[in-house]
């Protein structure tokens, strides 16, 4: 998820001030064998939820997002990470429906992670924290979901890791879910988006301050992650996107320096990416994280897809989501996920929207997803019997 | 992925009607070249079918989404094959047969896909577009066909006749067929008297010889 590309004049209505709230949770069984406990998850919400309680959404965020997808924190001046998504008249439109959003466990934004503090120590976790997959993370939002007494999802929906855990939500709790949204993601990760991944992690357990996991009372592996940033940044982008935005300018320099120092705006700029970004996130938290994306298959690596749909109702809807230029999530991974629904004879709509931001086009303002979604959900809303005034 | 075409106004839509004459309720129907969706929309209102359209032009998928419709945003010999045999009961090309690249695969995935196909065309061996040949030796432009030889999407130029002849050769049962000029149905020659024909077709299973409805 790049920042620069986020446009934040003319968002429209925004649900304005927002408080950060959390729940804490016994324990939860994960798919490694292992038992986290206890367990706390950061969550927000937008909107109100109606009498009946059926206007629930929950919104899922990617590798790098956390519980704060819209509105302001009391003194900030930066909105959450989907403001172009969720408010009033929006996308998923806050004047109709009960926007969710939660920070993953294994992130460091709130939610149980590798920097949370383990009760058995009174240390950080770092390393001893276990391995999570997105069907743990998926199990951790279903807690919090009962804990607000919402027993039916109208729509659960991200992009990228948010698109995979809105597809795992589907398979895990048919029953929930009414609707699905997954955007720019996969039904599995592919060999080449865990290999930029594996190299992402490379960086950070090369930096000698990562010291395995244990830095939280030292120096933080910051050159490590700022590299696995810089990396990731790049596969979010395009050709074309980078073209546009840098072409070969320098970068205060009216003539190459002949030497290693930087040249290039698109080296500059990357650079302030991967700083910014050390600021911001935690090193252990990208190695968990990026570890649950690469051991992400929605079919659990048993057969075709089509076999995993087989069960989910038939009055479940998908809208899938793609964009032209995403090379690291590419539309033939939406469409493999289309073509197992509609073997199944579910109710599915497919988007490839034309676009040359790359992946990162699912945080840009686009006035075209703001209506798909808005009108998606009106129609599942409709077809589900809810009223608004 | 194609280039997009012009869509066709609706006023040169007089097969609607028929189609969802014949459409019975509840049906599941894929409408390939959905275009915004008009058709399917009225289906869906009107029999109340569970629909699905294949769309190509993205600014076209975005209408028919908003119109509450569940529509496919790609090519269409793509996308058919997602299908599973039977999966529908109708398969709908209205105005498409005519701009399909390869007619064949079409018809023969149509009908995997689905148990009837309905086809509408323009019909190129009407009075208007052959008098206009005749009389003006260039390509007929007439309210059917209006687009120049340069900018049609009409890839082919098929009539009634050949689309007869075509379902005899590749063993395809005409179920109904309806022939329309702007003035409603045509009975008498529609070869030379329809500007559109629309045929509801299956493939051969031995059942079904042709029973045309009047």
């Amino acid at each position: 998820m790049s920042d620069y590309l986020i446009s934040e004049a003319g968002l429209g209505a925004s649900v304005g001030e927002v408080v950060p709230q959390s729940a804490q949770f016994d324990s939860l069984l994960l798919d490694s064998g292992e038992t986290l406990q206890p367990v706390t998850i950061a969550y927000e919400t937008y909107g109100r939820l109606n009498e009946e309680r059926t206007n629930a959404i929950l919104i899922l965020h990617a590798l790098s997002g956390d519980a704060h997808a819209a509105g302001y924190h009391g003194g900030e001046d930066k909105p959450g990470w989907w403001e172009t998504m969720i408010g009033p008249g929006k996308g998923f439109d806050t004047d109709r429906y009960l926007v969710v959003c939660s920070n993953v466990i294994g992130g460091c934004k709130g939610s149980t992670g590798p920097n949370s503090i383990n009760p058995a120590t009174g240390r950080e976790y770092g390393m001893s924290f276990p391995v999570v997959t997105v069907g743990d993370m998926v199990r951790a939002q279903k807690l919090l979901i009962d804990h607000l007494g919402i027993e039916r999802l109208l729509c659960v929906s991200g992009g990228s890791m948010g698109g995979m855990q809105a597809l795992q939500w589907a398979v895990a709790y048919p029953e929930v879910v009414a609707s699905c949204i997954p955007i720019a993601a996969t039904p599995k990760h592919s060999p080449m988006q865990i290999a930029f991944n594996e190299v992402g992690r490379l960086a950070i357990m090369s930096d000698p301050n990562w010291n395995n996991g244990d830095y939280y009372h030292g120096p933080a592996p910051d050159s490590g992650l700022a590299v696995a940033r810089m990396i990731g940044h790049i596969t979010y982008l395009s050709d074309e996107s980078m073209r546009a935005k840098f072409g070969r300018r320098l970068q205060d320099k009216t003539a190459f320096g002949y030497d290693f120092s930087m040249d290039f705006e698109v080296e500059s700029y990357l650079r302030h990416q991967g700083e910014v970004f050390t600021r911001r996130f935690d090193a252990n938290t990208y190695l968990y994280v990026t570890k649950a994306l690469d051991y992400f298959d929605l079919s659990g690596g048993h057969g075709p897809l089509e076999e995993t749909f087989r069960d989910l109702p038939a009055d479940m809807r998908f809208l899938v989501i793609a964009f032209s230029s995403d090379w690291l999530y590419p539309p033939y991974q939406s469409k493999d996920i289309v073509r197992a629904l509609k073997g199944n004879g579910l109710d599915c709509s497919y988007l490839e929207m034309r676009s040359s931001y790359g992946h990162d086009a699912f945080l840009l303002e686009n006035k075209d997803l703001t209506r798909m979604v808005w009108h998606f959900l009106a129609t599942t809303a409709r077809k589900r019997g809810l009223r608004f005034e | 992925m194609s280039e997009p075409v012009e869509p066709v106004e609706e006023a040169l839509r007089p097969d609607y009607e028929f189609i969802v004459d014949t459409v019975p309720e509840g049906a599941r129907v894929l409408d390939l070249g959905c275009g915004e969706g008009t058709l399917l929309k009225m289906l869906v209102d009107r029999k109340n079918v569970r629909g699905t359209g294949i769309e190509i032009v993205e600014e076209r998928v975005y209408e028919a989404v908003e119109k509450g419709l569940t529509v496919h945003h790609g090519d269409f010999y793509e996308a058919l094959a997602y299908y599973p045999d039977g999966a529908f009961d109708y398969v709908v090309l209205s105005q498409t047969l005519q701009q399909a690249h390869d007619t064949v695969s079409v018809i023969v995935e149509s009908l995997r896909v689905g148990r009837f196909l309905v086809a509408s065309f323009p019909n190129f061996a009407y009075w208007r577009p052959r008098l206009h040949l005749l009389l003006t030796g260039r390509a007929p432009v007439t309210r059917a066909l209006p687009y120049q030889w340069y900018d049609t999407p009409n890839i082919h130029s098929l009539s009634i006749k050949d689309f007869r002849v075509f379902t005899r050769e590749q063993a395809i049962g005409i179920v109904r067929h309806f022939y329309l000029t702007r003035g409603g149905r045509v009975r008498l020659w529609p070869n030379l008297r329809a500007a559109h024909g629309v045929f509801v077709v299956e493939k051969m299973g031995g059942l079904t010889a042709e029973r045309a409805v009047e």
